[in-house]
């Protein structure tokens, strides 16, 4: 039978072939779904996979999806690595799209490109704002983050909804929910003609760059992720677990709001009731199936973009139903997840014969504890991991 | 006095849907488990007990599907959580979005199904009191089934021994385990039996609460019910009455639009959400007020024999 | 978890280039053969190119409201010109910066007809009919046009206006319930017009909205539906998708009308009729357009009951005969132009008048509409 056996240390091979294998496991398991549906597999494989990278617009149009997811991911990383569990990263996004979109509203004709910045260095504040509610209350009221910045989210759908509905709405309208269309002098700068990829790309890569250095080169990011790692010993060591919570939150939600203008003043151009798209959740997995490492979540948000756009070309190529895009994102953090066991323990097969009394077993009175039981080769060493990270 | 008897009425309907799921969570999180993935769990048993009464006719049927659906998401869960000791919350996320991308694609098929008509309940007597008739008896058995169950999450939890031996698990699994008890067993079959009553609500909302299926039609309810969880400091009755209030304080909002309020209705739409974090707030302050409450070991993986 | 391993780092790197270029060779192979569109015509080459038509929507196919009506209108396409046309859609594209893509992946696919299907995706629309000069786009309940863009819209408030005389005739307590989207000049018209149709029956009657904030929750028009027959309303009307406020008043032994489509299936017993968009003929008219070359942009078409585009169905049989025979000649007058349900004297909430004793509102008026008729209680949204 199968046991798991505690590797004396994580395996650095398995850290960066989990994600592949949960690929593989998810491609599989996709094969398996396409063929049940009647469609034919390569085909199902070719649009999410190969459609999506094929012409120089498939790959720009990939960027433009991967930018927000990309961009939000890093301050994720750095938010989860800190255990601090920003499950709103919508909301903030929502707000620095809200913020960035009312500096824009300021434009005429006669502005200068200073409002670019102007506009971006908006979003980043206000996603910083709404995280900072969520820091606020954990930090002097001890609520749980994850519940407080997740009905933030809501909050924050709402109140984009009064700015589109009423004092923002475009007079020229129509009385249509939406903001008047940004003078183009606020557009964020595209890299290049017929494409709708833009300097966001590279800040999101400078970004890349950023995280890396902060979590593995400074002091201070060092000290920020041991508060999550082993909160005793940061205490121990003098590391201000407040501060850190305070850090991991403004720096998510100033990533979050940063995708927000960027998406806003970019692409979208206006601000509507459809301006959440729940990248703010998608982010979390992205997140996570790049190991929250930056470089690892560069190659996953591309990949969570290629899910979202093969989803949409499975529709008119295949005839696919839109939600294929959800159930394969899902089975991907499934396996991601269920792989990662594999960086901290090893399969072992045992024959039935040589199996211990399992220590976990019948009730037992005091005095006869569990743990009298004779050591054999299959028990866990009292060298303790955390669990899979 | 009438429309609010009607308000009171409809508050509990409302009301009733979160309690269920939140009750199955409070089980979870008693033993320790933060499960994530209430959302996920709704959804899918919101279609197997549609799907279920559609081709059989019975809302018991119906109700037996969805709780067998929510069963069965949470054992993968707890077999991920428990014996492979991989992240709660982010398994959690993992199951809400497979949950709500597998509902929205099994149930395509579905949508424009309807089911056969329902009968109008009321309680023989007591459903002719003047105010208190039209607010509390005239329900769907279901609102009633939930309070009998918060009593009786309340005599298990505090009056049987398996209750006891489930909140010590909760508190400290590794005494637990010293002592031999199966921890990680009891672990799953508390997130087994959570997800089933996360199942039940799900099947509910699709039944009889909204008979139709549409994709994402839990609209965030299972979050709520997480929410309201933490809200109610882990204790059954704290749930219910949480869950009525907001119940209550949703159906406000449309009635308020009824009445000609002029208040923007965004802004009434936000007043749950924002109520629920003023309340967090509220109960968390008090550090120690959390400690005596939460279940110490929440979130944290456990390991036998470390 | 450190990276100083930097030769996994270029494994990893590594092995996905080799994995894109394996993929990219098995793509090379497939190209070819093409993925025939759902649901379209036979598979062999008909004689002469079938002319590719392609569909966006904005919700699933299935949602039995505004999309189902769009689809029935391909549907109707497709059985009046056979193989002559090949049809495919997207449902559910967001209004958002995903619009464009879709869209624009619909006309380098070839196809030479594409309809929008909401307000959302004008934007989109423009900025691709912009780089696709050939490409004949159709935008629903949009202003903005193009050489190669033109608009069309139903006249639902002409639905609204006949549910109105029912509902104004059955109620019993002259309190009117109406579960609103989004508070959109079409969506205020429509409430006006329910409210004026039945109130030329019984001018005692008032209307109670209430908004949902969004056009498919059945969940939200569910509890909307129950504060407003709580709120003492039994008839109830909607501009919503889902059949929930029906359901919901069937529940409650209340009536209520369906909307988009024929809901009594959802709701036999408190149904009283349904209004329903009926895109075919204009569908039909616009392939025919193109087929004959006479296809022109920059225009806008708003067509209502004369040309089959709104219509008011299954009547419920407990409604009296001349309210029926009412709805019939309202009818008969929509067909002939004699009928408008815009006619003067028309008065606001505060009393004062916006159409004068006579006169006929234009679809300029008709367009514009922000402000609730006397009769309807609260204010509009913002």
């Amino acid at each position: 039978m199968l046991r798991l056996e505690v590797r004396p240390q994580p395996s650095a091979r398995w850290s960066y072939a989990s994600p592949l294998l949960a690929l593989a496991i998810t491609v599989v398991i996709g094969v398996i779904l396409f063929a049940a549906l009647g469609k034919d597999p390569v085909r199902g494989l070719q649009v999410f996979f190969w459609e999506p990278i094929k012409s120089p617009y498939a790959l720009s149009e990939l960027m433009v999806k991967a930018t927000p997811l990309l961009i939000i991911a890093l301050g994720l990383a750095v938010c989860f690595r800190s255990n601090v569990w920003n499950i709103g990263a919508e909301g903030q996004y929502l707000i620095g799209a809200i913020f960035a979109a009312g500096v824009a509203l300021t434009a005429t004709k006669e502005t200068g490109g200073w409002i670019v910045p102007a506009v971006i260095a908006a979003g980043v504040l206000g996603g910083m704002l709404w995280a900072g509610i969520t820091a606020l209350l954990r930090d002097r009221f001890n609520a749980n983050e994850i519940l407080v910045s997740l009905m933030l989210v809501y909050v924050a759908v709402q109140v984009l909804n009064y700015l589109v509905y009423g004092p923002w709405k475009d007079p020229m309208g129509y009385n249509f929910p939406q903001t008047k269309t940004f003078e183009s002098v606020t557009q964020i700068p595209r890299l290049m003609q017929g494409s709708r990829v833009n300097i966001g790309l590279l800040l999101a890569l400078a970004g890349v760059a950023a995280v890396w250095v902060f979590l593995f080169r400074t002091y201070a990011g060092f000290a920020q992720q041991v508060g999550g790692l082993a909160p005793a010993a940061a205490r121990y060591a003098g590391f201000s677990s407040r501060k850190a919570l305070w850090v991991a939150l403004l720096t998510s939600g100033g990533m979050a709001g940063l995708a927000g203008a960027l998406e806003v003043a970019g692409p979208i151009g206006q601000l509507t009731p459809y301006v959440p798209a729940g990248y703010g959740f998608a982010a979390i997995i992205v997140a996570f199936v790049g190991r929250l490492h930056p470089v690892g979540i560069v190659f996953s948000a591309i990949l969570m973009s290629m899910f979202y756009i093969g989803g949409e070309l499975a529709q008119s190529r295949l005839g696919l139903p839109k939600s294929i895009t959800g159930v394969f994102q899902g089975l991907l953090l499934f396996a991601l997840l269920a792989c990662d066991t594999l960086i901290a323990y090893r399969i072992r097969f045992t024959p039935a014969a040589l199996r211990a009394t399992p220590s976990s077993g019948r009730h037992q009175p005091p005095g006869q504890a569990g743990s009298a039981l004779p050591v054999d080769g299959t028990r866990p060493t009292s060298e303790t991991t955390e669990g899979a990270r | 006095m009438e429309p609010t008897a009607l308000l009171i009425a409809a508050s509990l309907n409302a009301g009733t849907v979160l309690a269920i799921a939140s009750l199955g969570l409070l089980i979870n999180e008693k033993a320790g488990i933060v499960n994530l993935g209430a959302e996920g769990m709704m959804l899918c048993a919101a279609l197997a007990g549609f799907a279920t009464v559609v081709h059989t006719g019975s809302t018991a049927a119906g109700f037996a599907a969805g709780m067998a659906a929510g069963a069965l998401l949470a054992a993968v869960f707890g077999l991920l959580v428990i014996w492979l000791n991989t992240n709660q919350y982010a398994t959690g996320l993992a199951l809400s979005l497979f949950g709500g991308g597998f509902s929205a694609f099994a149930g395509t098929a579905y949508v424009q199904e309807k089911l056969p008509e329902q009968s109008q309940f009321a309680i023989p007597l007591l459903a002719d009191i003047p105010f208190l008739g039209n607010a509390l008896f005239k329900h769907h058995p279901m609102v009633y089934v939930c309070v009998g169950l918060v009593f009786g999450l309340i005599w298990f939890l505090y009056r049987t021994r398996a209750g006891l031996v489930l909140r010590s698990v909760g508190e400290s699994p590794e005494s637990a385990h010293a002592l031999g008890y199966p921890v990680r067993r009891i672990r799953l079959l508390a997130v087994v039996a959570g997800g089933a009553l996360c199942g039940l609500a799900g099947a509910y909302v699709s039944t009889v609460y909204t008979p139709l299926w549409v994709e994402g039609m839990i609209a965030g309810k299972g979050w709520i019910a997480l929410a309201l969880t933490t809200f109610a400091t882990w204790r059954p009755a704290r749930v219910l009455l949480g869950t009525y209030l907001f119940g209550g304080v949703t159906m406000l909002q449309f009635h308020l639009q009824g009445m000609g309020v002029n208040v923007p209705s965004q802004f009434l739409t936000m007043m749950p959400y924002v109520a629920t974090i003023v309340v967090l707030v509220l109960i968390s302050r008090n550090p120690t007020w959390i400690r005596v409450n939460m279940p110490a070991s929440i979130g944290k993986p456990f390991y036998p024999g470390s | 978890m450190t990276d100083l391993n930097k030769r996994s780092l270029i494994k990893l790197a590594a092995l996905t280039a080799v994995a894109s270029a394996a993929l990219i060779g098995c793509g090379k192979k497939e190209e070819p053969a093409p993925a025939p569109a759902p649901a379209a015509a036979p598979a062999e080459a008909p004689k002469a190119e079938p002319l590719k038509i392609a569909f966006a929507y904005v919700g699933p196919v299935g949602d039995g409201g505004w999309t189902f009506a769009h689809d029935n209108g391909r549907k109707a396409i497709e059985a009046e010109f056979g193989d002559k046309v090949v049809t495919s859609f997207v449902e559910s594209v967001p209004e958002s910066a995903d619009a464009e893509r879709v869209i624009r992946d619909m006309a380098s696919q070839g196809n030479q007809l594409i309809f929008g299907t909401t307000f959302g995706y004008m934007e989109p629309m423009l900025k691709v009919a912009a780089d696709f000069k050939n490409v004949k786009f159709e935008h629903a309940t949009g202003y903005k046009q193009a050489e190669n863009m033109r608009t069309y819209d139903s006249r639902t408030y002409e639905g609204a206006y006949m549910a109105g005389v029912i509902a104004g005739s059955m109620t019993k307590t002259n309190t009117l319930g109406v579960v609103a989207s989004i508070p959109i000049p079409e969506v205020i018209r429509n409430i006006n017009s329910f409210t004026l149709g039945a109130q030329s029956v019984n001018p005692k009657i008032k209307t109670k909205v209430v908004w949902v904030n969004g056009w498919f929750d059945p969940p939200k028009e569910t509890e909307a539906a129950t504060s407003l027959l709580n709120g003492g309303a039994d008839i109830l009307f909607q501009n919503t998708d889902s059949s929930a406020v029906l359901q919901t008043a069937e529940k409650a032994g209340k009536r209520a009308f369906g909307w988009d489509s024929d809901m009594t299936a959802y709701g036999p017993k408190a149904h009283l009729g349904s209004a329903v968009i009926n895109w075919g003929p204009y569908y039909i008219k616009a392939v025919k357009d193109v087929m004959e070359g006479t296809w022109q942009g920059n225009s806008g078409v708003w067509w209502g009951h004369k040309e089959g585009a709104i219509d008011m169905v299954s009547i419920a049989d407990d409604v009296p005969a001349e309210v029926k025979a009412k709805i019939d000649t309202i009818k008969a007058g929509l067909k002939d132009g004699s009928f408008h349900p815009w006619t003067g004297p028309i008065v606001g909430q505060d009393g004062k008048e916006v159409l004068a004793a006579g006169a006929k509102a234009d679809d300029a008026f008709l367009g514009g509409i922000k402000f609730y008729v006397k009769g309807v209680e609260g204010k509009v949204p913002n």
